[in-house]
């Protein structure tokens, strides 16, 4: 053990030393002569439909290299899972903030001028914001397709194990609850950045804030590549402004991240930065003020989760049935992936023999969500630990017991039917009671991990 | 225009400016002195903070020709790789940064209180501190590494 280097020891942070003396290179310290500032037209209303867009005199206005409207997209549909997201609002607009024109100038006055002078008639539309409303066959529909999420034939993610009903037949006591997961911004210290340079040999660099290069490398190269993927095509280089742009013709620069938690997954300023340099043929920066960070970048969520557990009288959880609605806000964006996540993990560590878990995504007219800090499982997580304390209450057994009970243990299977090996919930809860001075009862602290006897 | 003539860490400017433009786009888009961060461009994050003439202040939120003929100070004027203030090093060695947004910030304003206070009480400094904003943190190594560079509390550390 003694010619380990690293482990055991403090090491300072790589990039600690750039970050005190001020050296660190964030995308906003990037400068390009030449630069153009570049302003969205965001749209004012939560629903409605672009009726007239007139930008002429935004085009004309001293100082001004170009505007572009959806028009000026090759491709404008995007998304991770689902392209349903737009780069620029055609008629539909779904949520407030939503990109609907952009503009590249000389200075960032001048460009917020041009914006001002864009001329937009909206025929507003009763938006809906309540995620329980938006299920409601009279409400407002978000999508023209409807406000669920359909997976399959199914309007929830379902995963489902044993017999449910059988489950609840076996218990002596029935314990619902219902959970709230509240809306959360990541709110990083440095908003969204994007700096977008046309180089000579054809190629378009962009320095960008994303935690994700290749997720959003893929994403604008559908976009600027007319929705043809020819993200496999390395060596021919063309035109941007021509059919086919492809991986390397995009030179994708990841700088320091001034804050992120999940909040620069998404395709925030990347596609319109890039976009402007090929509309101008000039490098182009869109650096968000701090009111559009925390009022149109994506956020956590909000989710209403509902439990139900069957449980015996000495405590083991014999079936629980999760249902769950998770508001997406306007477009898809991750949220399939979400609620698979979310439906995997409700059940916890803890081994149910019959598990019905079904996970709803609800589309309302607010800010889409995203990535943050272990998005679906942190909710479901919350929701079921505070399940497992109301059911011990209940049951007048001990929050720790209680645990124990249900803990995992080897060759269990999850609901997801996924058998387990090298489990080790149990020595890691011993452990805790012992640091932190929770007595256990012997039997408890005699327990291990080992399968459970048929 | 405007003729702007100002000291920045140790090094006098001249300049032509826009009359309304503010200090902290002066400092980074003419001098590219990129440690003043632009944060919210309102005087509520800290991540701007400079010392002009000896006192605190948010760069996004001074007009440029209002601090014509001052001395500036950024966080590259504080100190150098090799040449690191104690307030750097402490801050390198207490982990008091992650994505390092706002420590040039928080550098400035520790700085500004050692300056006047080099023995400052807990409670001095979370007072100090209490105009930047850190996302990351949770400002206690933040408030460790200030108190390890200031006077006394290096000894106690030490312990």
């Amino acid at each position: 053990m003694s010619n380990l280097k690293v482990v055991g020891q403090s090491k300072r942070r790589y990039d600690g030393m750039g970050h005190v003396t001020g050296s660190a290179t964030y995308v906003d310290d990037v400068f390009v002569p030449g630069t153009l500032a570049v302003k969205v037209l965001r749209s004012p209303v939560h629903k409605g439909i672009i009726k007239k867009l007139d930008i002429s005199k935004a085009e004309s206005l001293p100082g001004v290299h170009g505007v572009i409207t959806y028009e000026d997209v090759p491709c404008n549909t995007y998304g991770y899972l689902t392209l349903d997201q737009l780069v620029l609002v055609e008629d539909l607009i779904r949520y407030k903030g939503e990109p609907i024109a952009a503009v590249a100038a000389d200075t960032v006055e001048i460009a917020s001028e041009a914006v001002g002078l864009m001329a937009l008639e909206i025929e507003k539309q009763a938006p809906v914001f309540d995620p329980v409303a938006a299920v409601e066959p009279e409400a407002p529909k978000v999508r023209p397709e409807g406000n669920i999420l359909m997976v399959g034939e199914r309007p929830y993610r379902q995963v489902y194990n044993g017999d449910i009903e059988k489950g609840f037949d076996q218990a002596d006591e029935i314990i619902e609850n219902d959970f709230f997961f509240p809306s959360q911004e990541h709110a990083p210290m440095e908003t969204q950045v994007s700096l977008a340079v046309p180089t000579d040999d054809s190629r378009l660099t962009i320095y960008t804030v994303t935690q994700g290069l290749y997720f959003l490398l893929k994403q604008i190269q559908r976009i600027l590549g007319q929705g043809e993927d020819v993200s496999d095509r390395w060596s021919h280089r063309h035109q941007y402004t021509h059919h086919g742009v492809g991986y390397s013709d995009i030179k994708y620069v990841s700088c320091n991240v001034g804050g992120a938690f999940g909040g620069k997954t998404e395709l925030h300023a990347d596609a319109i930065a890039a976009l402007m340099a090929l509309k101008t043929g000039k490098p182009c920066k869109w650096r968000w003020t701090r009111e559009e960070e925390q009022l149109h970048s994506a956020r956590h969520s909000p989710w209403l989760m509902h439990f139900k557990d069957g449980v015996t009288r000495d405590g083991r959880i014999v079936a629980r049935q999760v249902f769950t609605r998770h508001d997406a806000g306007a477009y898809t964006g991750l949220s399939s992936y979400v609620v698979d996540k979310h439906a995997f993990y409700c059940a916890g560590p803890y081994y149910l023999p019959n598990v019905d878990v079904k996970c709803q995504v609800v589309y309302t007219n607010k800010v889409p969500t995203g990535a943050i800090r272990g998005f679906g499982v942190t909710p479901g997580t919350y929701a079921c630990e505070i399940q497992m304390n109301m059911i011990a209450e209940k049951m007048g057994i001990d929050p720790w017991e209680l645990r124990f009970i249900n803990a995992m243990r080897n060759r269990d299977q999850l609901a997801t039917r996924t058998k387990l090996d090298s489990v080790y919930l149990i020595e890691t809860m011993q452990k805790l009671a012992e640091i932190c001075n929770h007595p256990l009862d012997a039997k408890f602290s005699a327990m291990n991990s080992d399968p459970r006897e048929a | 225009m405007a003729l702007l003539e100002i000291k920045v860490n140790g090094r006098q400017h001249r300049l032509e400016i826009e009359p309304a433009a503010n200090l902290l786009t002066v400092l980074r888009e003419q001098l590219f002195i990129t440690s003043p961060k632009v944060g919210c461009e309102t005087g509520d994050c800290g991540t701007c903070n400079v010392i002009i003439d000896g006192k605190l202040r948010r760069a996004c939120l001074t007009n440029a020709m209002s601090v014509n003929g001052s001395e500036i100070t950024t966080v590259e004027g504080v100190g150098e790789k090799g040449a690191l203030h104690p307030l750097q090093t402490s801050f390198y060695e207490n982990y008091a940064s992650q994505c390092g947004f706002c420590t040039p910030g928080m550098i400035m304003a520790s700085k500004a209180l050692l300056d006047q206070n080099p023995n400052p009480s807990e409670l001095e400094i979370k007072e100090a501190l209490s105009g930047n904003l850190c996302r990351c943190t949770g400002y206690v190594n933040i408030i460790k590494a200030v108190k390890a560079a200031s006077d006394t509390s290096g000894q106690e550390v030490g312990k």
